[in-house]
């Protein structure tokens, strides 16, 4: 990279929505523009306030029918006077929006066109009842393909995913890493406050993944364990050049380095070629490692796309941790929980900390920067000495826009 | 037949509480039946016949609220049936169309002309039976058709109504449960005379609405209110005694509590008396009693009540009306006291009446835990044997009113109302949700 890009002072509010005691599906529920605010406001705090923030990006997808509410970027004025007549704008590339606000302010760094970004990402999908929010939700397919889509539309999508994988490598085995998966996502959410699932009192978790899906009800293929939940959040955090960190007296030990990154797109008029393969997110991670000068095996932890647990397998060989039909296995052995060779979502995902959709991508990099510099409480993990790379894959769509970016502790 | 039944049907006493739910039921039925593809040119209606015009407005409105809320159930479905249909593309605009299609089969009428072209009658107007015999003997004599009746009735006999106006066996009684869109129990009762074409018909129509049917034989009350009937008697004789020790107002605390708490129900008595409508417990007590000739079926302090104007029932968006109890929020707060003639809060004597009946045993859970448990048999046959061994004053009231709530059921059975003890024990399941049948062995 021609600069130095670091990351530092992220925020998340609470993932709100089912599961949490805050929820009540019949009581109003703060809007939109006070997660902007809250998130945007605690970022700002961490840098020295507005006056050392030179632009801001708003990551989201679908505030203009969730909320009836487009034109996020005039927000940034809202969050705090001093952002008033700087830069502000809006990005869109549905659940990948969050990482296309970091892309976008690491370019702005990049291009020397500001030495502190302000990245939010930020959705609120309680407002319409889910089978109306995949109404909403389907925007992230080809408009073409809704009406012989599923009513539950991108499930159905990965629901089809599931079930080429099940014909091809088998049912049972893959059901029971779908079932592993959500256990860690539901134990990892658990050591997080601010996650969905923070309040998960199961103790059988395996049982409950295991439900049988019901195609009457749902999709064919996955069970609603299978899938992220309904989610209103934001998350924020700054991007900022060596200059920037300076500027705002932040020590680079409180900070991560951009080492590498790659924003990854397929053509969303088409059906995946292979349905058991993630090949956008597979491309991605692929450019962004390469980028870095690394590989796989260095990375200390990375915070994934787990829209739906298969999405997490398919991701595990994406990445080439284990062979196509080895995923399973590679799952089930414990590999990706916690204490695993490589943690996945140490703060359970989007299936345990939740899937507020155009926040994922921010949240993710503020997990990453927790990790790294030892934020993260009483989710942290070790980050070991010869490992100490992490990184984020934010996936808009069936495998459509990914956003990939390798961080490392900043020295 | 079943079809050509379905496409004329006329609904009588369709803003009720009950004619409400049957109507939609049956719209939604009838919907279903004509978005088949073979259907596609056949048209179909539904009558909704109410002689308030009011009450036909705020139907409009109960249904189609109620469909939003079937259509985005059945979505998945939906989109199957609407598959052809390329315009239709997002869950709103399905749901929106199904909505649509439903209420288009429906005519809102306050005249009971509108049933002349009708096949099929459900009847739910009020619980008279001179009213409805002057209503089915005025249809017979002007309809087109040649129409079956299915009455609602919660009390008449069946026999009754056929035989007064002339019906010639096409009448049969189709009872459901209230509301009608939620419970699934639906008691049958047929006689000797009636149409077995329309019992084919009934049966067909309990099916696809996913109604359990129980049959019952044709005695007054049937088998549902023959038993509640009873069974709410006892528990008023019950607090009649226990009010020489407490005043009225604590006795029915006491035994509300008893029937609810101590014996795992989902409301207390008195409690239910005023969700059916202490006016209607008094309506079908009137006519069970001069038609199966026991006088016992008798309730002064029912009539007492009346009389002061305390009649329960249910609001039009389903809350609790007051009655014997009073509610805040659907919860009881205050009992009436006929002697004050005002309310009485529970407050002021709940810990007193509670220390009097003593503690629930120790493994007592709440009729929201037990009901759909999986360990249901052996968590209730637990509790009873704990209850058995207790001698506190709650304990004894409710082992009391367990017995006679099971002497109740097996008189049913040896009355011949009910063929057998299973059907007793239905009943009670899946029309009062109680968690266990009344003729149990539980404190044998
Ligand atoms: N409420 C219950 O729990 C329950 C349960 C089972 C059966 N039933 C039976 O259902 C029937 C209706 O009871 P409900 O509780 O719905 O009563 P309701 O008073 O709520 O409804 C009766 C409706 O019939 C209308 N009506 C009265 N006379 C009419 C006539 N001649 N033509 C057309 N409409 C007329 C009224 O305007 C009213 O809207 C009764 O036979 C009752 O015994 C009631």
């Amino acid at each position: 990279m021609r600069r130095k890009v670091y990351m530092t002072a992220g925020y998340n509010t609470i993932s709100l929505g089912s599961g949490r005691k805050e929820f009540n599906p019949k009581k109003p529920r703060p809007g939109i523009e006070h997660y902007i605010k809250e998130a945007g406001q605690a970022t700002l705090k961490m840098v020295g306030g507005a006056k050392n923030v030179d632009e801001s990006v708003i990551g989201n997808f679908m505030s203009s029918r969730f909320v009836k509410q487009a034109h996020l970027g005039a927000f940034a004025p809202m969050i705090d006077e001093g952002l008033k007549h700087k830069p502000s704008l809006s990005v869109e590339g549905a659940c990948a929006s969050g990482g296309l606000a970091l892309t976008s302010g690491i370019r702005s760094v990049l291009a020397e066109t500001a030495d502190v970004v302000l990245a939010i990402g930020v959705e609120v999908q309680n407002t319409v009842k889910a089978i109306y929010g995949a109404d909403i939700l389907a925007g992230a397919g080809w408009f073409a393909d809704r009406k012989d889509g599923h009513a539950y539309f991108f499930p159905g999508q990965f629901s089809n995913r599931a079930g080429a994988y099940f014909e091809k490598y088998g049912r049972e085995k893959t059901r029971q890493a779908f079932a592993v998966w959500f256990k860690n996502a539901i134990e990892n959410a658990r050591l997080c406050p601010t996650a969905q699932e923070y309040e998960n009192k199961v103790e059988d978790l395996i049982g409950l993944a295991l439900t049988e899906p019901n195609p009457k009800g749902f999709t064919d293929h996955l069970n609603v364990f299978d899938c992220s939940k309904v989610s209103d959040g934001a998350s924020s955090i700054a991007i900022l050049s060596e200059e920037g960190l300076a500027k705002a007296g932040i020590p680079k030990s409180e900070a991560v380095e951009i080492v590498g990154w790659a924003l990854v797109t397929d053509d969303i008029t088409k059906q995946p070629e292979d349905p058991t393969v993630l090949s956008t997110v597979g491309q991605a991670a692929k450019k962004a490692l390469a980028n870095a000068k690394i590989t796989v095996n260095d990375l200390a932890t990375i915070e994934m796309h787990d829209c739906f647990s298969v999405a997490g397998l398919l991701t595990v060989e994406a990445l080439g941790l284990a062979k196509p039909g080895e995923g399973a296995d590679y799952i089930i052995n414990g590999n990706t929980a916690r204490n695993g060779k490589l943690p996945f979502n140490t703060t359970g995902g989007l299936i345990g900390w939740g899937h507020p959709t155009g926040g994922t991508g921010v949240h993710q990099a503020v997990t990453i920067w927790e990790q790294l510099t030892g934020k993260a409480g009483a989710a942290q993990i070790t980050i070991p000495q010869n490992r100490s790379y992490g990184m984020t894959l934010n996936m808009g769509g069936d495998d459509k826009t990914v956003v990939a970016i390798v961080y490392k502790r900043a020295e | 037949m079943y079809n050509e039944r379905l496409q004329n049907v006329s609904v009588l006493g369709a803003a009720g509480k009950m004619g409400s739910g049957i109507l939609l039921l049956t719209a939604v039925e009838m919907a279903d039946l004509q978005l088949k593809p073979e259907n596609k040119n056949k048209s179909f209606c539904l009558n909704a016949i109410d002689v308030s015009p009011q009450a036909l407005t705020g139907l409009y409105g109960y249904l189609k609220s109620q469909l939003k809320k079937i259509a985005e159930k059945k979505l998945i479905q939906l989109r199957e049936v609407y598959k052809e249909n390329r315009e239709l593309i997002e869950n709103s605009e399905i749901i929106d169309q199904y909505v649509d299609d439903v209420l288009k089969l429906v005519l809102f009428s306050t005249k009971v002309e509108s049933t002349y072209e009708s096949s099929i009658i459900f009847e739910a107007i009020v619980e008279n039976s001179d009213i409805k015999v002057a209503t089915f003997k005025q249809i017979l004599a002007n309809s087109k058709k040649d129409p079956w009746f299915l009455t609602n009735t919660s009390s008449v006999p069946i026999g009754e109504l056929d035989e007064k106006a002339e019906m010639k066996g096409k009448i049969l009684g189709f009872h459901f449960y209230n509301p009608p869109a939620v419970q699934k129990l639906v008691e049958l009762i047929t006689t000797k005379n009636t149409n077995p074409e329309l019992i084919e018909f009934s049966k067909i129509y309990a099916k696809n609405l996913r109604k359990v049917l129980v049959p019952s034989n044709d005695f007054a009350g049937f088998i549902g209110n023959g038993h509640f009937m009873r069974d709410m008697l006892f528990g008023i004789k019950q607090a009649t005694q226990l009010s020489k020790e407490m005043s009225l107002p604590e006795a029915i605390y006491a035994v509300n509590r008893v029937s609810q708490d101590f014996l795992i129900r989902p409301m207390g008595i008195f409690q239910l008396m005023d969700y059916v409508g202490v006016d209607v417990c008094q309506k079908i007590l009137i006519v069970m009693s001069s038609r199966l000739n026991k006088s016992e079926l008798h309730s002064d302090l029912i009539d007492k009540l009346i009389s002061l104007d305390i009649k329960g029932g249910q609001n039009s968006d389903g809350s609790q009306k007051p009655g014997i109890l009073k509610y805040e929020k659907g919860k009881p707060v205050a009992i009436y006291s006929i002697d004050k003639k005002e309310y009485v809060p529970i407050e002021s004597f709940q810990k007193n009446v509670d220390a009097k009946l003593g503690q629930l045993p120790a493994s007592h859970k709440p009729w929201k835990d037990i009901v759909g448990n999986k360990q249901k048999e052996s968590l209730l046959v637990g509790y009873f044997k704990e209850l058995k061994s207790m001698s506190t004053i709650g304990a004894s009231l409710a082992k009391e009113y367990h017995l006679s709530s099971k002497n109740i059921g097996l008189e049913l059975v040896s009355d011949k109302i009910s063929d057998n003890a299973d059907n007793v024990n239905t009943v009670m399941l899946t029309g009062f949700f109680h968690a266990y049948g009344p003729i149990n062995s539980y404190l044998d």
